[in-house]
This record gives structure tokens, sequence and C-alpha cells, in this order.
């Protein structure tokens, strides 16, 4: 238990899995996880609302970046989700007591080491616990710098919140781990899985996802308080802890910098450079709407669907070019 | 983003946390750097918590009026909304609706008042009242 290092990671789920195959004796990065398991992704969502407004995420649902590293790495993990808070918590401490670190679901807004105005209902969050000290819990929550404590009543509270992607409790962590090494061809099909999401041929998805949502923006009106509010929301959706954004595009970016040695295939650090320039265009873009929420500049939600599209653009050059590259 | 362009601007809704970000080295690799914060995130963090404040100051003015429940208040107050508290109560979503009314709200019994407390994280005594 005391063995468990703990490190910094820009997005919750993909910083828990490599925290968790690091523990395991497997040299593993945030960004290497995020790759490897396809995790880049955009889709937008106008059925799933989150406080009235749709869900817009910029990778791929929970759960998959794991799901997705079982395979490459010929991985079997358990996943348990649990009808009461009380068997919850007792199957984790069982767990602890063997001596496991054990992945969870939760909601952000129970836990109490988080800052007050970043606890939203959002249920898709994930920490590792890997120890109790009395009545708390030792929590190594990756986008935090440094471990946590959590005191069981609220973590019990967290797992088993209620709403849109209600945790249930679930609780992972590895039974076996087959393989160590990465082979080129797994990065390959990595790459090629993220190629085929960026450019699938449905509406809510990928580029088109991005073009639906600018549609969507444009036919926005102007002077509409709620207009403001939806435009504050996309940036929330793209820079905020849990769904992240711009980011997304940063840590992918990291990756095929990283493929481009595992996989010896030099080719792919162009695309590493040409994707943190798409990444800085989101950023471009977040600061724009930014200004229109603070009224630091009229609101107009045309300049809004206009970056949105030339984003769209740009990203479906760069994934029709890294497609053919990889084929 | 180039290491020397992480934010460090010291956005307040992090609380004094620093969050990682990645970013590219003077060899251009990319790298975690720890980041302050991004004024754009603190901008649009707290229009969110604002209209929440917000909502829930209207429903607390609600309540000294006389026209909405105490429950109205601590719905916002816990940053939900009717799906939601309908969700994570078991109530049907008119049922809450109807609840939020301060007439409704006073027939509720015990047990029903004990469903909604449970949900919001509160006791049924915080339920009954709010903050003058």
């Amino acid at each position: 238990m005391s063995s468990f290092q703990h490190q910094h990671a820009a997005h919750c789920e993909s910083g828990v899995i490599s925290n968790l195959l690091r523990h395991h004796g497997m040299p593993m990065t945030e960004s290497l996880a995020f790759g490897l398991s396809s995790a880049l992704s955009f889709a937008y969502l106008p059925f799933v609302k989150l406080s009235g407004l749709p869900l817009i995420a910029y990778r791929m649902p929970p759960k998959s970046i794991i799901k997705g590293l079982l395979a490459p790495l010929a991985m079997r993990f358990r996943f348990e989700t649990f009808r009461n808070a009380a068997a919850g918590q007792a199957r984790l401490d069982e767990l602890l007591a063997a001596g496991k670190v054990v992945g969870l679901q939760t909601s952000v807004y129970w836990l109490p080491y988080f800052p007050p105005d970043m606890r939203f209902h959002f249920n898709a969050h994930n920490l590792l616990v890997y120890g109790k000290s009395g009545d708390e819990y030792l929590v190594s929550d990756p986008v935090f710098e440094e471990p946590v404590r959590c005191p069981s009543a609220d973590l019990a509270r967290a797992r088993f919140a209620k709403g849109v992607l209600a945790p249930k409790g679930l609780l992972y962590y590895p039974e076996s781990i087959g393989r160590r090494d990465i082979t080129p061809d797994a990065l390959r099909k990595a790459i090629r899985k993220t190629c085929r999401m960026m450019l699938a041929p449905v509406p809510i998805a990928g580029v088109r996802g991005m073009r639906l949502l600018a549609k969507k923006v444009a036919r926005l009106r102007r002077d509409d308080a709620h207009t403001a509010a939806y435009i504050g929301h996309i940036v929330r959706m793209q820079e905020e802890i849990g769904t992240g954004g711009a980011g997304f595009r940063f840590i992918y970016a990291a990756f095929l910098q990283e493929a481009a040695q595992l996989a010896r295939m030099p080719q792919l650090s162009a695309f590493s450079d040409r994707l943190t320039a798409i990444g800085d265009g989101w950023r471009a873009f977040a600061l724009k709407a930014a200004r229109m929420v603070k009224g630091r500049e009229p609101v107009d939600p045309l300049v809004i669907a206009a970056k949105l599209r030339e984003q769209a653009d740009l990203e479906e050059a760069f994934f029709r070019d890294l497609k053919t590259t990889v084929a | 983003m180039d290491i020397d362009a992480v934010p460090q601007e010291g956005n307040a809704t992090l609380g004094g946390h620093r969050k990682a970000v990645y970013a590219r080295d003077e060899q251009g690799r990319i790298v975690i750097a720890a980041s302050r914060g991004w004024e754009v995130e603190e901008i649009v963090t707290s229009h969110a918590v604002d209209a929440l404040v917000a909502q829930a100051e209207e429903a607390r003015q609600g309540v000294l009026a006389g026209t909405a429940s105490p429950l109205a208040y601590w719905m916002y107050a816990c940053r939900m909304d009717v799906a939601l508290l309908s969700q994570t109560s078991g109530f049907w979503q008119w049922r809450v609706r109807r609840h939020l009314q301060p007439a409704h709200f006073a027939r509720l019994s015990d047990a029903q008042l004990a469903r909604y407390a449970d949900a919001l994280g509160k006791t049924v005594e915080q339920l009954r009242q709010i903050p003058r």
C-alpha cells in the first residue's frame, strides 16, 4: 500500500489507469493509455442533458479507456457494481485489506476535497483508492497534484450518486496483465480506430458532430441570455476537470510522439505538431467564447459557429491524412 | 501550446489547486506541466456557478414571499434541477414540481421529507428552513 506512487494527470480516467498500471509494474504514461485506447473523439449528444444543456464530449464515453486497453495489453479487469452503499463499501474495504489498489467511478459533487466551484453533478469521475486510515480513505485522484483523503461517508455518497451516468458504486481492478510490451501493430490499430471515429458517417460523432453543433449554435438568438450560457457550456465541457477538450488534442499529440518512437514511424512526429496547432485553435475558440460570455465583445453565435466549422475542417483533413499514413 | 504559454493566471475556481496540462518544451517534446489556471476557464466556470447561485437566491426570495417552498431553495443551492432531484429522490418530476409550492410542501410526511433530505445531503430540520 505504501509503495503506491501518485502522478498528476490531465484527465481522470487515463490518469487512473496509467497510475494503476504503473503500480503493477507496467511502464505506462497517461498519453499512451489515452492514445492506445483510442479515447480521442468528439460527440454532440443533444438528448443527454446536463442541467438542461446538451452533453458535448471531446472523448469517448466513460470506461472506454480502460476497456480499450484490455485487448492490446491482453488484460483482464474485474468490474463490480452494487445495489447499495453498504455492500459497496464492504467490498472496497475487503479489497483494500487484501492489499489491492482499486479504481472507482464517482460523482464530483460529493467529494469534499474538490474546490467548491468545481463541485457539479458530474457522475463520471474516476479515482483510485490505495488504503484506509481510520474512517478516511487514501485517495489518488489523478487530477490533483498530491494524494488526498476522503471520509468514508462522503466517498459512499459520491459512489452511489444518482442521475445521468450514475456510477452504481462501480469499482475495478486488474485480474491479470497478459503482456508488457506495446506492439507497433497495436498502435497502428488504435490510431486507425480514432481516425474511423472522427470521420464516422453519423451526424453526431466526430467532425460531423462538430458541424451539427455549429449549425445548432448558428440558430441561437443573439440577444437571449440562454445563448451566453450555451456558449459558456461548450467551453466548460471543453476545458474543465472531467471532460477536457483542447487538452485532449494535446494529450493525443503527446501520444503520437510516443507512437512515432515505439512503432518506429517517424512520420507521426509531424502529425503531432499538426495536432498541437489544432489544439491551439481550440484554445483560441475558448478564448473568443469566454470573451463573449464575459461581455468583452458582443455575443455572436455566427462567429462561434464559423470557428467550430473551421476546427471541423482542420480535423477532417488531419484525420484523413493520418488514416492514409497508418493504413 | 508551448510550455511558456501554459497559463498561470491563478484561476480562482481551482481553489489554489494546479491542474496538469500538456505542452511542448524547448526540445519540442510534449510534457506535463502544472498550470495555476486560465482566465477563460475561470470565466466560464464562474458564469455557470453564478447562474446557479442566482437561481438559489431567487428561490430564497420566493420562500420569503410565500411563493416557493424551502425545497426549491435547497434544490438550487445543491446545484440540482427538477430532473436531477427527481432521479435522486425517486419522486416523479410532476410531484417534485408540486413540492416546490409551499402548500404542497407543508403536507409532506416525515418519511417523504427524509427522502428529499437524503437526496440533498441535508437533515429534515435543515430542509424545513432557509438561511436568512
